[in-house]
């Protein structure tokens, strides 16, 4: 079922799409929903990081991952467990544009024995990096659909992504990517029993939707095309707002581009929001300093003040003038056979 | 000890099906419900305490107080239970921006499953940290998400309700708070975090443990998690210092509550009367001596340790509370803080912004090497391990660490010092100076990915030996390797916890092998002055390495 | 605590990169692409509709066939013969490959490699 039902949902949504394009409403799939979607996403994105932004971080809680700042002769390691605004920047970067902490992972198992032994597993890493890059790609080699003039870095991607120049229109490496890293991501999170376990329908479905978004993007590339010039007047006409659809595109396209829009409308409402979210993960991006400089918690409540030390020498001063203990405030004098502490006993 | 032999547990943890064993629950997680039975959970606070807690913090934190049972299905709630919970979840949000992103960004990918030790001792599927904060995430998602709010159970919602609460009160309680996860999660997601909240939540309706409470209560009134009261504490560094006399013939005679000493020292207060922990202290004791150092000691302030941060903010702010109180009372000009895990993360992530700003105290200097810690230099407390591996570096202490050559020794990177602190190759330099042989466990599972010892968070009670034994399987595992590849004797470890629980890990999986303390080994090594020629046993009255009398003891 | 400067920061930047289309567009207004037929015929060996979405396809199953496979016939479509080659089949109408080709590949960034084997016809003005 948790799989089932997203699939029936993205199969739903191409279906919608298909069924809007054949009755005509390409305007309202080619112009309204795609502008409707851009602004959710915006809104939605914003509001959420807003929202976020509300809660203050009361206390700085880095999780340190390797030497600290300490005595001088003691070599800190300046990235995992910074102490300046620069090393959390350098931390920051590898967390974001290499996925660091997915670059630790093990395998643990356990035997006879018992013993545990903890391999080395990068694939979760490898297949984020797959994913997530080829589709950074495809995002920016999109661009070329939306603006005119083109930006330099266009020809640069096509060149790169095309390098293989294998059939025509050449295969871009990033569609091949994406569709395995997506295919490789889908299995781990059915075949492996932990993942599969924890995984919800909130999971599968992005991943068949951009599987989708994805394959009909490729088989309008390379086997059902359609005309791309029609294509990019609607996109930079949706860029410079004054969208126009000038001759017939193929369904597919409706179809893609719907999904395109539905991905951007979820995106804010879901986990999807786990890319402005490591940007601001308490446990990452803040420098290792509270000891050095002091932070200050909003609702730190100066009411709340510890048991008294006037209360406890009241409690104790008995026993501690008998002990030795210095006290604040000598015992008043007393019948001497009676000492406070027999009385006390 | 556990109710199972240690044989059998080992074979029940590698052959019963679990999630560790590729078993997988038919059930649906959601579906699948927290059964306690003896063994299996922690028992509750005692009415009286909840009842004292709650006069001294500000009203609701600690719900209301009354008897109950963990294993009926009559918890005693107050009727509003579900709303005072939603509420406590509602003000949390606002109140930890921490909270709001770990709600929102998981991506379930698994990464943090088996990074937990107590998946990998119990492979209890709950017990994968996602799993844990996912128990908290589906009730958020069903209060504060429309898609929660609309799709229901298809968005990984479900409502707060008794089993939910049973869920929560069982797998956070089967967390110690050891951040291991958050080393590994791409986005940072720290399941303490998530605990620390639950736990909160739960302490709201009054649904807490009495090894958490008590302590706290007790170290609230008296200084100490305890209760020993002043003159008993002092009693009990005359006893240690009785023994330091009779293995070195130095007399030590420490001041209590001193006013205008230099530096006050707080330290867990279990090295004062626990074994293994007293050794630790003789330690303190011995260096101190060994320095001339101006320092004190505090009945008030007499408890490194923290509680409270294992059950609410409240209660850890009361607690943290008196250090700088009796600082400041007191008029030192900076403290050392003794070997303690959560004790540090407290102190170092937490201290100065919850209790500070400290302006009365002077950024601490090494009053030897004239060294300043600039690493404390807002907060002003220094950990000992700091102290003295800048002792060693400028050649203060005069040591013979053949005196530990009875003990071949790898070193416990405790949770908090590791990952919450960053507090690494300090201890490591000690060590290397004070004892001769010293090995590394394996790599994963040192440093920043050490291992918890499975007991941490108040979970050091009796009632769940054998979970805890589970829980510590992966760091005994380390130990046993290399007790098994270098005949490893002696564990040693800058945490109290670590020394009372560990103890009784060793004696379950890896019975040969010792815990200690790291300063034990350093008052071991100290050639003191005007000390007896020989020294012919350590601090515990072992034997050491070549010499002839047998330990007396 | 808040960090309101970073976290608005961040958001600007956020929707600066999403709406670059937006604010890159503004410099120059869309030219729609006009390739020119320059002779007087004005039908294809396709439909126009087919050749718009896939004369790549056309072209490089031509030269399959042609180079690879030494087919040289002639199609034959409405009674006019054309050959099929690049240069003497399809730009015998087509002439100006800056008038006609690259007024939609440039539009659209393609950048077919057809002249890394054929010469290029000289353009006449």
């Amino acid at each position: 079922m948790k799989i089932l039902y997203p699939f029936i949902a993205v199969i739903g949504l191409i279906v919608i799409a298909f069924l809007g394009a054949e009755a005509g409403l390409s305007s309202l799939f080619g112009i309204v929903i795609p502008y409707l979607a851009i602004i959710i996403f915006l809104v939605g994105f914003i509001r959420k990081v807003v929202d976020w932004s509300k809660s203050p971080v009361p206390f700085r809680i880095p999780t340190t991952c390797g030497q600290a700042n300490s005595l001088p002769w003691i070599k800190q390691n300046k990235i995992e467990c910074p102490s300046t605004m620069s090393g959390v920047l350098k931390r920051m970067f590898l967390e974001i544009f290499l996925f660091r902490s997915l670059f630790r992972n093990t395998q643990a198992d356990i035997y006879d024995g018992p013993k545990l032994r903890y391999g080395s597993s990068k694939y979760l890493w490898l297949f984020g990096l797959m994913f997530h890059y080829s589709f950074l790609v495809i995002i920016l080699r999109h661009m070329r659909l939306f603006t005119d003039p083109m930006p330099f870095f266009i020809p640069i991607l096509r060149f790169g992504d095309g390098f293989l120049q294998i059939g025509t229109p050449p295969i871009m490496m990033s569609d091949v990517v994406i569709l395995t890293g997506l295919l490789l991501l889908f299995c781990r999170r059915i075949f492996l029993p932990k993942v599969r376990f924890i995984s919800l329908p909130a999971d599968y479905f992005p991943l068949f939707l951009i599987f989708a978004i994805a394959s009909t993007g490729c088989l309008m590339r390379y086997f059902m095309r359609t005309d791309v010039i029609y294509i990019k007047e609607l996109a930079v006409g949706l860029a410079t707002f004054h969208p126009t659809i000038a001759g017939h595109i193929s369904p597919l396209f409706y179809i893609h581009i719907f999904l395109v829009s539905s991905l951007l409308i979820y995106f804010p409402f879901s986990k999807l929001m786990h890319m402005g979210g490591i940007f601001m993960s308490p446990t990452r991006n803040l420098a290792n300093n509270s000891r050095m400089v002091r932070h200050i918690n909003p609702w730190n409540d100066p009411n709340l003040t510890p048991h008294s030390y006037a209360s406890y020498e009241d409690e104790f001063r008995e026993f501690m003038v008998e002990a030795g203990i210095p006290v604040d405030k000598e015992l008043p004098p007393k019948a001497e056979e009676t000492p406070a502490a027999e009385e006390k006993a | 000890m556990a109710d199972m032999k240690a044989d059998e547990l080992g074979v029940s943890v590698a052959r019963d099906p679990s999630m560790m064993t590729h078993a997988v629950p038919t059930k649906d997680w959601m579906d699948i419900e927290a059964v306690f039975k003896p063994g299996n959970y922690c028992y509750p606070a005692k009415t009286s305490i909840v009842e004292y807690l709650g006069k001294e913090l500000p009203p609701g934190v600690m719900g209301p107080a009354r008897d109950w049972d963990v294993e009926s299905d009559d918890w005693k709630l107050p009727d509003n239970w579900k709303e005072i919970i939603i509420d406590g979840l509602r003000q949390r949000l606002d109140k930890f921006r921490s909270l709001k992103i770990f709600m929102d960004c998981c991506v379930r990918c698994g990464a943090c499953a088996d990074k937990c030790h107590f998946f990998l001792g119990t492979g209890d599927p709950k017990n994968m940290p996602v799993m844990r904060a996912e128990l908290m995430r589906s009730v958020y998602r069903h209060e504060f998400t429309k898609a929660g709010k609309i799709l229901g159970r298809m968005a990984g919602a479900r409502p707060m309700t008794f089993k939910v609460l049973k869920d929560w009160f069982m797998y956070y309680y089967q967390c110690t708070e050891c951040r291991r996860c958050s080393v590994f999660c791409p986005y940072g997601i720290d399941t303490a975090e998530i605990t620390m909240m639950g736990r909160e939540l739960l302490h709201l309706v009054a649904v807490n443990i009495n090894w958490v409470l008590e302590p706290v209560s007790n170290s609230n009134r008296t200084g100490n998690h305890m209760g020993l009261q002043p003159h008993t504490l002092k009693e009990n560094v005359e006893y240690l210092c009785d023994d330091i006399e009779e293995i070195t013939g130095i007399k030590i005679t420490p001041s209590w509550n001193r006013k205008g000493a230099e530096i006050l020292f707080i330290t867990p207060s279990a090295d004062l009367f626990a074994e293994p922990g007293i050794y630790t202290c003789m330690g303190y004791l011995l260096l101190f001596e060994h320095l001339g150092l101006d320092y004190t000691w505090s009945t008030y302030a007499s408890e490194g340790g923290n509680f409270g941060s294992f059950s609410t903010n409240e209660l850890m702010k009361k607690l943290n509370g008196k250090m700088y109180a009796e600082a400041k009372r007191l008029g030192v000009k900076w403290i050392l803080g003794g070997e303690c895990g959560h004790m540090w993360r407290v102190v170092h992530q937490y201290m100065g912004t919850m209790t500070g700003p400290a302006d009365f105290l002077e950024v601490p200097k090494s009053p030897i090497t004239g060294t300043v810690f600039e690493n404390a230099a807002s907060t002003k407390m220094t950990h000992i391990s700091e102290f003295t591996a800048d002792l060693i570096r400028h050649g203060k202490l005069k040591l013979d660490p053949s005196r530990n050559d009875h003990r071949i020794v790898t070193f416990h990177d405790s949770c908090n010092p590791a990952r919450g602190m960053g507090l690494i190759e300090e201890p490591r330099y000690v060590l290397k100076h004070v004892v001769n042989k010293v090995h590394e466990m394996p790599e994963n599972t040192i440093r920043e990915k050490t291992f918890c010892c499975g007991s941490g968070t108040g979970l050091n009670t009796g009632e769940i030996m054998e979970l805890r034994m589970r829980a510590g399987l992966p760091r005994a595992n380390a130990v046993q390797y290399v007790h098994d590849k270098h005949g490893v004797n002696t564990l040693s470890a800058v945490c109290a916890i670590d020394r009372a629980t560990l103890s009784a890990l060793m004696g379950y999986w890896v019975p040969d092998v010792e815990v200690t303390g790291v300063s034990e080994l350093v008052g071991n090594a100290l050639i003191m002055d005007g000390e007896k020629e020989v020294r012919e046993t350590g601090l515990r009255f072992e034997a050491l390495a070549g010499s002839e009398g047998d330990a007396n003891v | 605590m808040y960090d309101k400067g970073k976290v608005i920061t961040g958001l600007v930047i956020f929707v600066l990169i999403v709406t670059f289309p937006v604010w890159y567009n503004v410099r120059g207004a869309q030219h729609i692409p006009n390739p020119k037929i320059l002779t007087k015929v004005k039908h294809c060996v396709k439909p126009l509709d087919y050749m718009r979405a896939d004369h790549m396809k056309l072209l490089i199953d031509w030269r399959y066939e042609v180079v690879r496979e030494g087919d040289r016939a002639k199609v034959t479509v409405d009674g006019v013969q054309y050959e099929r080659s690049l240069v003497n089949g399809c730009m015998k109408c087509h002439v100006s490959e800056k008038k006609f080709c690259d007024q939609c590949h440039e539009y659209v960034d393609v950048n077919p490699y057809c002249w890394d084997c054929h010469i290029k016809p000289k353009e006449t003005e």
